[in-house]
């Protein structure tokens, strides 16, 4: 049902030529995107959390349909996929935002380790869940407060008062956020004076700030300019390393340079899931090649 | 002669259509000025008569007697006029429904805008705006039959005229303006911007209090702004229940007359054209509209300040 890495057959060598100049008597790679194969190419060595046959609901309309899928811990998982696919559906389940909506189901699971919880479990309070999985939005959404007091909210929902603790949660949080050095001098005024890039940053670094297991990001970049754009992609791989990341993207290329894992989806199905570099070089289905090749979506 | 015209040129008929239309244009745009143009000049006809009236007022009655003595008995046979016991009055009504009217009107809003059903919601707000229809001198005698009963069995002292009454129920009336324009104003705050507290794992209440609140917070600043116009405006309520007696003092429980109350009073009695009695009502007036012209003033300001770019 998912192509797991078991089938990665690709040798790193292979990956290195297409980045290269290609030599002429070369096979052409039938999918021409370009892979940071800086990374190594591994199988998955801890799950962070486990879908297993996922189905959503809104009302009678099956808005997913039976995923199955581990998310790698302290990696990043992109989900890639034509507009209305489920694929921002989907990474809604991860932080019960569904929950917001009436009328809404969940059927399956999503199992949370090393607790094993089950994230859209009926007896789970969406709320305990919401405090261990951050969401980054499409459209950058800072509050309309100071920009300390954004980065300071969700410690602040969690009971902490001591101004020191605040002050350096915000400056840790800032600091992950690559955003620390631009707004240190004027974390008194408002966050909504910042621009588009400074402000998604602003939100990374208030979900990073309670210290998510999981942090999702919907399209994060959608709404921004190219160099914006780039600082956030540049971000989202460094934090690789102490979060466990889910991107949700329309931009191919963006899934290719930040993703280590890829999962295609369509029409609220799950139609391959493998590592980046072997989903944009050789994709096992012809849907996939179809999609990131630019034939349709 | 269209078909025609047609025939030899279709330049001719598109630019006799032109004309057609620029002469029809030009005519609604100056209707649409006119129109326009009526409430400007209403306003400045006003502005002018309170001026001219008043200046004939202070011809009469120097500006530190009116702004400094603390008796209004234009009237009588020894006349004072001072103006500051009308604005007592004015400001203590005002306060007294302000104090009901904000916390009220507030909690209202939030209820509406943040927990309420969508349908509950539809079905509620439609009656509470109904209620800004009832005619406030229903509203006047209310306060008057009902209220001051009801609040003379909790403080027994309490004369049958007293301004906390009145301001009670100024305070209840203004209730659907300022829940109607605030809940608008927090509807307006961006649903991302609630998800966004949402996923930080705020509840309702904290996403309605700590976002939403000082999101909208230009918005509610105008519904109080508006509700503060309307409680110093308002006339009837403070005619009927809070007693024609000026009276400098800022203690509810006591009688005593707004601008508004002295206004309607002198004018339903048969004074001269010209006398001083008539032109002190539009020196009364001109406090009056200057007093709403500060808040007016304020709330703008408070408006602009705390706009957000969202």
């Amino acid at each position: 049902m998912i192509e797991t890495t078991s089938t990665r057959g690709t040798p790193e060598s292979t990956l290195r030529n297409e980045e290269n100049a290609r030599p002429a008597g070369a096979v052409t790679p039938r999918v021409n995107i370009a892979v940071d194969d800086t990374r190594q190419s591994r199988a998955i060595t801890s799950v962070k959390a486990q879908v297993e046959n996922l189905n959503f609901y809104y009302g009678q309309n099956r808005a997913l349909k039976n995923l199955s899928i581990p998310i790698a811990d302290k990696q990043v998982t992109a989900l890639i996929g034509p507009s209305g696919c489920g694929k921002s559906t989907f990474l809604r389940c991860f932080n019960r935002m569904h929950d917001l909506q009436p009328d809404t189901r969940y059927e399956g699971s999503i199992t949370l380790h090393p607790d094993n919880i089950n994230l859209v479990g009926a007896g789970i309070d969406p709320i305990e869940v919401r405090m261990r999985i951050g969401m980054v939005f499409q459209k950058p959404n800072p509050f309309p407060k100071t920009i300390f007091e954004n980065v300071a909210y969700g410690l602040r929902l969690r009971g902490v008062r001591n101004r020191a603790t605040l002050a350096e949660e915000v400056e840790k949080a800032l600091r992950g956020a690559a955003l620390w050095d631009e707004v240190k001098d004027r974390l008194q005024d408002s966050a909504l004076a910042l621009s588009g890039g400074q402000m998604q940053r602003l939100c990374i670094a208030r979900a990073l700030a309670t210290t998510p297991e999981i942090l999702l990001f919907d399209e994060p970049t959608s709404a921004l300019d190219p160099i914006a754009t780039a600082k956030i992609e540049e971000l989202i791989s460094t934090l690789r390393d102490q979060v466990t990341v889910l991107i949700v993207t329309h931009n191919m290329q963006q899934a290719a340079r930040v993703s280590d894992y890829t999962a295609f989806m369509y029409l609220g199905e799950l139609i391959e899931f493998d590592e980046a570099a072997k989903i944009f070089t050789n994709p096992s289905k012809k849907a996939t090649e179809d999609y990131i090749t630019g034939r349709y979506g | 002669m269209a078909s025609t015209a047609a025939t030899t040129s279709n330049d001719l008929v598109s630019r006799s259509g032109l004309r057609y239309r620029k002469i029809r244009d030009r005519i609604v745009e100056t209707f649409l000025l006119a129109a326009g143009l009526v409430a400007v000049f209403t306003t400045l006809a006003i502005v002018v008569i309170l001026l001219t009236e008043s200046a004939a007022f202070f011809e009469h009655v120097s500006l530190k007697d009116f702004l400094t003595d603390t008796m209004w008995t234009p009237l009588f046979a020894d006349a004072h006029y001072g103006i500051l016991p009308l604005v007592a009055g004015t400001l203590t009504t005002t306060i007294v429904a302000l104090i009901v009217a904000v916390p009220v009107g507030t909690i209202i809003a939030i209820y509406l805008s943040e927990f309420a059903s969508h349908r509950l919601r539809e079905t509620v707000k439609p009656i509470l705006e109904l209620l800004g229809a009832v005619p406030t001198v229903v509203y006047g005698y209310f306060a008057l039959t009902a209220v001051t009963p009801l609040l003379q069995m909790l403080m027994p002292e309490l004369p049958g005229f007293n301004m906390l009454s009145a301001g009670l129920v100024i305070g209840l009336m203004i209730v659907p303006y300022v829940a109607s324009v605030s809940e608008d104003a927090m509807r307006a705050v961006p649903r991302y911007m609630r998800e966004g507290s949402y996923a930080m794992g705020a509840t309702r209440l904290q996403t309605a209090l700590r976002v939403v609140v000082p999101g909208a917070f230009s918005g509610l600043a105008a519904a109080f702004i508006l509700g503060i116009s309307r409680a110093v405006g308002e006339t009837m309520v403070v005619a009927i229940a809070a007693g024609m007696q000026p009276n400098f003092t800022f203690d509810p429980r006591e009688q005593a007359a707004t601008i508004t109350a002295y206004i309607v009073q002198v004018s339903l009695g048969d004074l001269p054209h010209g006398s001083i009695g008539y032109q002190s009502i539009f020196a009364a007036g001109l406090v009056l509209m200057l007093i709403t012209l500060i808040f007016n003033v304020i709330g703008f300001s408070l408006t602009r300040k705390f706009r957000e770019a969202y």
